[in-house]
């Protein structure tokens, strides 16, 4: 069991709680405002990007290459950027924080 | 066992230089062929504009002699973009809507069903263009009864067999258009044509002229690609047979299924920009006012990004694919064409259980350098219950 939190994009706090999947299905199923994951999770759209805060992302780890082109062209980019699709839910990001970036 | 396969023409080029030659109605476009450059550079709308003064030129073939309504939002750039996409964006997701889908299952049980029943069944006209003028009735809302008249079109609106551009189909549509407009003018229901004369820009009514712009974009963007996708989409799971039951005992596998023959498919093979600012595509100089496609189906095949590009891997996990465009331009009907490929496959696997090709027409698109099988002219096929 991990219980994330996103901070959406109008400064609104959500936990969440999952065992399994990924953190973009966790936040559709549950309606989280700015993340909308149009390809289902396999890293084509961009619309599920986040900024994991600066403690939790040793935790949440580097993106793929694949996925650090992606948000290389993301105009709201930073050091922490993740597209949360690729992000595995497990016990080991249990407590994390993410902030949902608005396109 | 190659009939449903799409070959990639653009791989020596895509190496080599990274992009190729068209020359269109004496309008060059140099196409963009690897997907770190299609992907930058249809995020640089500054540099590489849509929404330029002259109306259908970013479209390849060309169709400023053949159109004058700008089409919208697909032809405006930001910042006057959010504004159009901010009115039409919460319509076009309402194939996530429970009530969206169930119609759509309904209409595509139906075709399915009629061909089952047939000896055989020529999918072009009497499947897919069926299936997707009866699924647009639910993308717009207008009764059931007005796809008759789009699918008595036939299969292209602007395309008919001998040329790639015919003015006077595109009239019969603009006409059409016109029409709905004013009868929607008269007595407003709840159809898209009813909510966009409704819909306020910057403080006023939309225009007809706008709303024509919009109207047009919906008819035309998703005509042949839907078309070509579903055609596809039965080729393939006829030669793959392994793979409709995979989805069947995996049905976790069927969002990447959906997305990796999207990839594949690649329905538009390329859209157009025109350049703002003399610069260098591909360390290669290009001048102001020339023209660049970026190629999506290239791109999708990129060796450098994707492993086993030419195969359909229907698990496959990581499929950055740009089918449907990228950055500020993406596909406004992407939520639909997904919902729509989705019902067929579920459909498909609990109503089928083989398809039988029996004969094949390719559609190849000639873009000059590159001969690109973008579907089928026709396929006749066997549907197995």
């Amino acid at each position: 069991m991990a219980k994330i939190t996103f901070i959406t994009p109008d400064n609104e706090s959500v936990t969440l709680e999952a065992t399994s999947g990924s953190v973009m299905e966790l936040a559709v199923q549950n309606g989280v405002k700015g993340i909308d994951g149009d390809c289902g999770g396999v890293c084509s759209c961009a619309t599920c990007h986040v900024h994991v805060a600066e403690k939790d992302f040793p935790l949440v780890g580097e993106p793929s290459e694949i996925e650090a082109d992606m948000l290389e062209l993301e105009d709201e980019v930073s050091e922490f950027s993740r597209l949360c699709c690729q992000i595995k839910v497990s016990d080991a990001i249990d407590g994390i924080t993410l902030k949902v970036v608005e396109e | 066992m190659n009939k449903s396969a799409l070959p990639d023409p653009f791989k020596e080029a895509r190496i080599e230089k990274g992009f190729g030659q068209m020359n269109d109605q004496n309008d060059p476009v140099k196409i963009l062929l690897r997907l770190k450059d299609v992907r930058k550079s249809a995020k640089n709308w500054k540099t590489f504009q849509s929404g330029g003064d002259e109306v259908g030129r970013i479209v390849v073939p060309s169709e400023v002699h053949i159109r004058e309504t700008r089409q919208i939002p697909f032809e405006v750039d930001p910042p006057q973009h959010a504004s159009y996409r901010n009115i039409v964006e919460p319509w076009f997701k309402r194939p996530l809507e429970a009530t969206y889908q169930e119609k759509l299952k309904a209409i595509v049980a139906t075709v399915i069903d009629e061909a089952l029943a047939k000896e055989t069944v020529e999918v072009v006209e009497d499947f897919s263009l069926v299936i997707q003028s009866r699924a647009l009735t639910v993308l717009l809302n207008t009764p059931f009864e007005t796809s008759k008249t789009w699918i008595d079109w036939g299969t292209h609106v602007f395309r008919s067999e001998d040329t790639a551009l015919d003015g006077d189909k595109a009239t019969i549509l603009y006409d059409y258009i016109d029409k709905e407009i004013d009868r929607a003018i008269q007595n407003p229901t709840d159809d898209l044509y009813s909510k966009l004369l409704a819909s306020e820009i910057e403080g006023r009514k939309l225009t007809k002229e706008e709303v024509k712009g919009v109207m047009i974009l919906t008819f035309a963007g998703g005509r042949d690609t839907v078309i070509n996708t579903i055609t596809n989409a039965i080729a393939y799971f006829a030669e793959h047979p392994e793979s409709l039951a995979r989805i069947k005992n995996e049905p976790e596998i069927l969002n990447q299924a959906i997305e990796e023959l999207i990839r594949y498919f690649a329905p538009l093979t390329h859209m157009g920009r025109v350049v703002t600012t003399d610069t260098e595509v591909c360390e290669h100089a290009t001048k102001a006012q020339s023209r660049i496609s970026l190629c999506w189906a290239s791109a999708n095949r990129d060796e450098k990004t994707f492993e086993k590009p030419n195969e359909v891997v229907i698990d496959r996990k990581i499929n950055p694919h740009v089918s449907f465009g990228f950055g500020t331009h993406n596909c406004l009907g992407a939520t639909h064409a997904r919902t729509l490929l989705k019902v067929i496959i579920t459909t498909l696997v609990s109503k089928v259980s083989s398809i039988e090709i029996l004969e094949h027409t390719d559609n190849i698109e000639d873009l000059d350098q590159f001969k690109r099988k973008v579907g089928f002219h026709k396929l006749k096929v066997k549907f197995n219950a």
